[in-house]
C-alpha cells in the first residue's frame, strides 16, 4: 500500500514522493511544458558489492539483465524498448546501479512495464553468459587506450579504501574465472526492492503513474545484505608507465559527502577553484601559463563521504611545472577567497540548477540520487537558498575543518614526476 | 514556440525562436567559416582564432571575458568544425544584454601578440590530447585518406608544423576576410523576446564591416582508399570506414539519418546485433554527417586487434545486405521513432534548439520547426531509405585502421 510522504510546489513543477511497503520509493516530478518523460531505477547495488573474487559482477550483470526479461527474448526486447523511441542509460557505479532512458511522455507506462520485466523477470540465459563477459573484458582493454579514464580509474583506487575504490567495470582476472550461476546468484541476492528508486520527470498522469508503478512492484519483496567493512586505500604517490603524448596528472583529496553540514561550502570552494573559465585553475595553469588544454577539479561524492577529484594533461616536459602550479593553488585555497570569487561560484551553481531543470533526463537522475543520499529531494528553492546562506567565512572555516592536504597523487605518462617536500602534501 | 528574423544594413542576419516555456535562453554567433576555408599556410588558423576571441578585446582583458561569462552564471565555449565557427552563452533571461555585450564584443578581437604566443601553448597541448584519444586521431586521420587535399580532409586544429608556423599577421588577415558582417548569423533560442534582441545586437554589432565572405565549394572526391597507422601503444583495433552521403542542403538527409541509425546506433542496430551482441567490437557505430555540398557516413569500430579483419568482414558484410536487401519496414518504423524521440528530446532544452537553427539558416536560409522535422522523419519511405543506400553504394568505402596491427585487409 501507498502512503504519502510529501508535495513539493516547485517552480511550475510538482514533486511527488511515494514509498512501497517492501520499501520501493517512487519520486515523480511533474513537468507539464514538456512532451517527454525521463525515468531513472536507482538500484542500491554496485561496484563495491561485488564478491571480492568477482568484481565485474554488477557490471556483466547489467549488460546480461538485457539479453531476454518476462516473454521477451533479447531480439523481441530490444526491438520493443526501440519501438517506444526509449534512449537508453544505464551504468554501474561504486554505490549503485542505474537503468533508464528518456522517450515522449505517452510511451512511459509500457517502458516501465518492459523495465519491470528486466529487474524482476530476467531470463539471464545461459548461453549468452560468457558473451556479457566478453563485452566487459573488451570495454576494461578499451579504457587503455583512453589515458585520462584509465587515470581518473586508477586515481580513485588509490584513493578510496577497498571496496570503495575499485573499477566499475570489474577485475580482468576475476571476469575471466566468472560463472554465470554465481552471477545469477547475485542478482538474487541484491536486485532487491529494499532502497531501490524509481524517479520520474516530465509529462505524466501522477494517479496512472502511481497506480501502474504499484502494479508493477508492490509484490517484489526482499532486503539485500549489508556492505562488507572497509578495507585500505592504495599508494599516496604513484606513477604508471605509460607511453602517451601528454602526462596525465590525477590529485585527490578528502572533502565532505552531500548530507554533510558543510555540504554547500565544499561545493562552492571548488567552484572557486574549478566552476568556470575564470577559476583559478584555468586562470592559473591555462591561461597565466599556457601549460594545458584541459585542467579542472571537480566534488565527488559517496554516502559516507565527500572528495575533490582533480585532472589536468599536459606535454611531459611541462608536467613538473602543471603538478607544482596545481597543488600550490590547492593549498592557497585554504588561505583566502574573495567576495566576487564566491559571488561567481554561488551564481554559476544557481544557473546551473535551473538549465538542468529543463531537462527531463537531468531531473529524475538527480531526483534519485538526491534520495539516495539524503532520503528526500532537495527543491529548486532550497537549494537556492542554501547557496545563497554561504558567506566567504562558512567557506573558508570548511576550508580549516578540510583543508586541501593529504592528496592521493597519481601521474600517467612516460616519466615520473617528483613531489618536492616544501608542498607539504 | 514563434520565429523571427531579419537582417541588418551590414548584413549581419539574426534569428531567434522564442519558447514561453523555456527558463534560460542560448545566444550565440555562428560563422560560416572553418578548415576548408583555410589556404595550406593557414591550417588550424579558424580553431586558433576561436581561442583568441576569447583573450580579450579593446576593453576587456582575457581575464574580463572568463568573469562576465562566470558572474552571470553562463554556460559558454565556442567550437570551430571544417564548415562552421560557434559562440555561445547559455544564460537566465535577465543576462540576455548582458551576454549580447560580450559576445559581439569578443568577435572583434585586440589578437594582441602575447596572447597570441601563449595560446600557441595551449594549442599544441590540446594536439597532444587529441594524439592520445585514439578514436579522435583516426578520425582525422581517416578524414585525410577519404577526401585527400579538399579542405574536408585537413585536420581543424591543424599541423604541429602550420601552427608552429603560423603568424598573427596571418591571423589578423584571416579575421578580416572571414569575420564580416555578411558571414555571421546571431542566433537566439529560448526566453527571448526577438524586438529587444534585434536591437541589443544592433547596437552592439551593427558596425561590423559590410562584406560578405565567400566558400569555394571545391567538389569533394572520396577516395575509397585503405590505410593502416601502426601505433604498437594501443591495447585494441580502431577502425573507421567512410563512404559519401547527402549534403546539409539534400532532401535526403532525413532518409540519411534514419538509414545511419538503422545501421549503427548503439541499440537494436544491423551493427549491434552482428558486431556488439555477439562480443566482436565492445564499439560498433555508424553515424551521419551532413556537410556543404558534401556528406559522408562514418562507421567506427573498436576491437581486440586478432578481431579486426572479421570485424571488417561483418560490417562490410552488413553494408552490402543494406545496399542488396535494404532494410525492413520494421527497421524503418524503430529508427523513426527513435530519431523522433531524439529530435524532440534534444528540442526541450534551448541549446538543443540553438544548434539545429543556426545550422539550418547557414546551410539553407530556412527556418525549420520542431513539428516540421518531426513530419519530415515521420514522412521518409521504406524505397527513400533503401534507394539511397543502393545508390550511394555504403558499402564502398575508405577504410582506415589505428592500432598494432600492420595488416588488417
Amino acid at each position: 500500500m501507498f502512503f504519502f510522504l510529501r508535495g513539493d510546489q516547485l517552480d511550475s513543477t510538482k514533486l511527488y514522493t511515494q514509498k512501497l511497503d517492501n520499501g520501493f520509493v517512487l519520486l515523480a516530478e511533474h513537468m507539464p511544458a514538456v512532451a517527454s518523460a525521463a525515468f531513472s531505477f536507482l538500484l542500491p547495488t554496485g561496484a563495491r558489492l561485488d564478491p571480492a573474487d568477482g568484481q565485474g559482477s554488477s557490471a556483466v550483470l547489467l549488460d546480461w539483465l538485457f539479453r531476454g526479461a518476462g516473454s521477451r527474448d533479447a531480439r523481441q526486447l530490444d526491438g520493443f524498448l526501440d519501438g517506444l523511441g526509449l534512449h537508453r542509460d544505464s551504468s554501474v557505479s561504486t554505490e549503485y546501479t542505474s537503468l533508464g532512458g528518456a522517450l515522449l511522455g505517452d510511451n512511459l507506462l509500457a517502458a516501465l512495464d518492459a523495465h519491470a520485466d528486466i529487474l524482476r523477470r530476467p531470463m539471464l540465459p545461459a548461453e549468452q553468459f560468457d558473451l556479457s563477459r566478453q563485452l566487459l573484458l573488451q570495454q576494461l582493454a578499451s579504457q587503455e587506450d583512453e589515458p585520462r579514464t584509465k587515470l581518473l580509474v586508477e586515481l580513485r583506487r588509490r584513493h578510496f579504501p577497498e571496496p570503495l575504490g575499485r573499477n566499475p567495470l570489474g577485475n580482468p582476472d576475476h571476469l575471466a574465472q566468472l560463472s554465470g550461476s554465481a552471477v545469477t546468484d547475485f542478482y538474487r541476492e541484491s536486485y532487491l526492492p529494499a532502497g531501490t528508486i524509481l524517479a520520474v520527470a516530465g509529462n505524466f498522469d501522477w494517479p496512472k503513474l502511481r497506480d501502474h508503478v504499484s502494479s508493477l512492484f508492490a509484490d517484489w519483496t526482499g532486503q539485500p545484505a549489508p556492505p562488507p567493512p572497509l578495507g585500505r586505500a592504495g599508494a599516496k604517490l604513484d606513477h604508471i608507465n605509460q607511453d602517451t603524448a601528454q602526462t596525465q596528472i590525477g590529485i585527490a583529496y578528502d572533502s565532505v559527502p552531500l548530507s554533510h553540514r558543510n555540504y554547500y561550502p565544499a561545493r562552492l570552494a571548488v567552484a572557486v577553484l574549478s566552476g568556470g573559465m575564470s577559476g583559478r585553475l584555468f586562470t592559473e595553469v591555462r591561461e597565466k601559463r599556457g601549460l594545458c588544454y584541459h585542467v579542472s577539479a571537480s566534488h565527488h561524492v559517496l554516502k559516507d563521504r565527500g572528495s575533490v577529484l582533480c585532472y589536468a594533461g599536459t606535454s611531459t616536459d611541462r608536467a613538473q611545472e602543471t603538478l607544482e602550479v596545481t597543488l600550490a593553488e590547492l593549498k592557497r585555497l585554504a588561505e583566502g577567497i574573495t567576495e566576487a570569487e564566491l559571488d561567481r561560484a554561488k551564481i554559476g551553481l544557481k544557473a546551473s540548477l535551473i538549465m538542468q531543470g529543463e531537462s527531463t533526463s537531468s531531473r529524475s537522475g538527480s531526483a534519485a540520487v538526491d534520495f539516495y543520499h539524503l532520503h528526500r529531494v532537495r527543491s529548486l528553492d532550497e537549494i537556492a537558498a542554501a547557496v545563497d546562506g554561504v558567506s566567504v567565512s562558512d567557506v573558508l572555516e570548511h576550508l580549516r575543518e578540510f583543508p586541501p592536504s593529504d592528496f592521493t597523487i597519481l601521474t600517467l605518462g612516460n616519466k615520473k614526476l617528483e613531489v618536492k617536500n616544501n608542498l607539504e602534501i | 514556440m514563434k520565429f523571427n528574423h531579419t537582417t541588418l544594413d551590414n548584413g549581419l542576419r539574426i534569428i531567434a525562436e522564442s519558447s514561453d516555456t523555456s527558463r534560460s535562453v542560448a545566444f550565440g554567433f555562428f560563422v560560416r567559416t572553418g578548415a576548408r576555408d583555410e589556404s595550406p599556410a593557414e591550417f588550424g588558423l579558424s580553431h586558433f582564432l576561436e581561442h583568441m576571441m576569447f583573450k580579450g578585446t579593446a576593453s576587456r582583458t582575457a581575464h574580463d571575458v572568463n568573469r562576465e561569462f562566470d558572474e552571470m552564471g553562463a554556460r559558454y565555449n565556442a567550437f570551430t568544425s571544417h564548415e562552421n565557427t560557434v559562440y555561445y552563452g547559455n544564460v537566465l533571461p535577465e543576462f540576455l544584454p548582458r551576454v549580447v555585450d560580450l559576445l559581439s564584443d569578443m568577435l572583434r578581437p585586440s589578437l594582441r601578440q602575447e596572447d597570441f604566443d601563449m595560446e600557441k601553448k595551449v594549442i599544441l597541448e590540446e594536439m597532444a590530447m587529441y594524439e592520445d584519444i585514439p578514436q579522435h586521431d583516426l578520425a582525422d586521420k581517416a578524414l585525410k585518406t577519404h577526401f585527400g587535399d579538399h579542405g574536408l580532409g585537413q585536420p581543424v586544429i591543424g599541423t604541429r608544423e602550420s601552427i608552429a608556423t603560423v603568424t598573427s599577421e596571418q591571423m589578423h588577415d584571416y579575421f578580416d576576410r572571414r569575420y564580416a558582417a555578411g558571414n555571421v548569423v546571431a542566433v537566439a533560442t529560448g526566453a527571448v523576446d526577438f524586438d529587444q534582441l534585434v536591437d541589443l545586437v544592433s547596437a552592439r554589432a551593427g558596425q561590423w564591416v559590410a562584406r560578405s565572405a565567400d566558400r569555394e565549394l571545391t567538389p569533394a572526391q572520396a577516395s575509397l582508399a585503405t590505410d593502416t597507422f601502426v601505433k604498437n601503444s594501443l591495447a585494441r583495433q580502431h577502425l573507421v570506414l567512410i563512404s559519401p552521403a547527402p549534403s546539409a542542403q539534400a532532401d535526403e538527409r532525413f532518409a540519411a539519418s534514419i538509414l545511419a541509425n538503422a545501421v549503427g546506433d548503439s541499440t537494436g542496430s544491423r551493427y549491434f546485433w552482428a558486431l556488439v551482441e555477439p562480443a566482436l567490437a565492445d564499439v560498433a557505430a555508424y553515424g551521419y554527417e551532413p556537410l556543404d555540398a558534401a556528406g559522408m557516413f562514418m562507421s567506427y569500430f573498436c576491437c581486440d586487434p586478432s578481431q579486426a579483419p572479421r570485424v571488417l568482414e561483418v560490417a562490410r558484410a552488413e553494408l552490402s545486405k543494406v545496399v542488396r536487401d535494404g532494410i525492413t519496414a520494421e527497421e524503418l518504423t524503430r529508427s523513426a521513432n527513435k530519431t523522433a524521440s531524439a529530435v524532440t528530446l534534444g528540442s526541450e532544452v534551448p541549446m538543443g534548439r540553438f544548434v539545429s537553427l543556426g545550422t539550418n539558416w547557414l546551410y539553407r536560409q530556412e527556418y525549420r520547426s520542431l513539428v516540421a522535422d518531426l513530419e519530415a522523419i515521420r514522412s521518409v519511405s521504406l524505397e527513400q531509405v533503401n534507394a539511397l543506400a543502393r545508390d550511394l553504394s555504403i558499402d564502398r568505402t575508405t577504410t582506415v585502421a589505428l592500432g598494432p596491427l600492420e595488416k588488417v585487409v
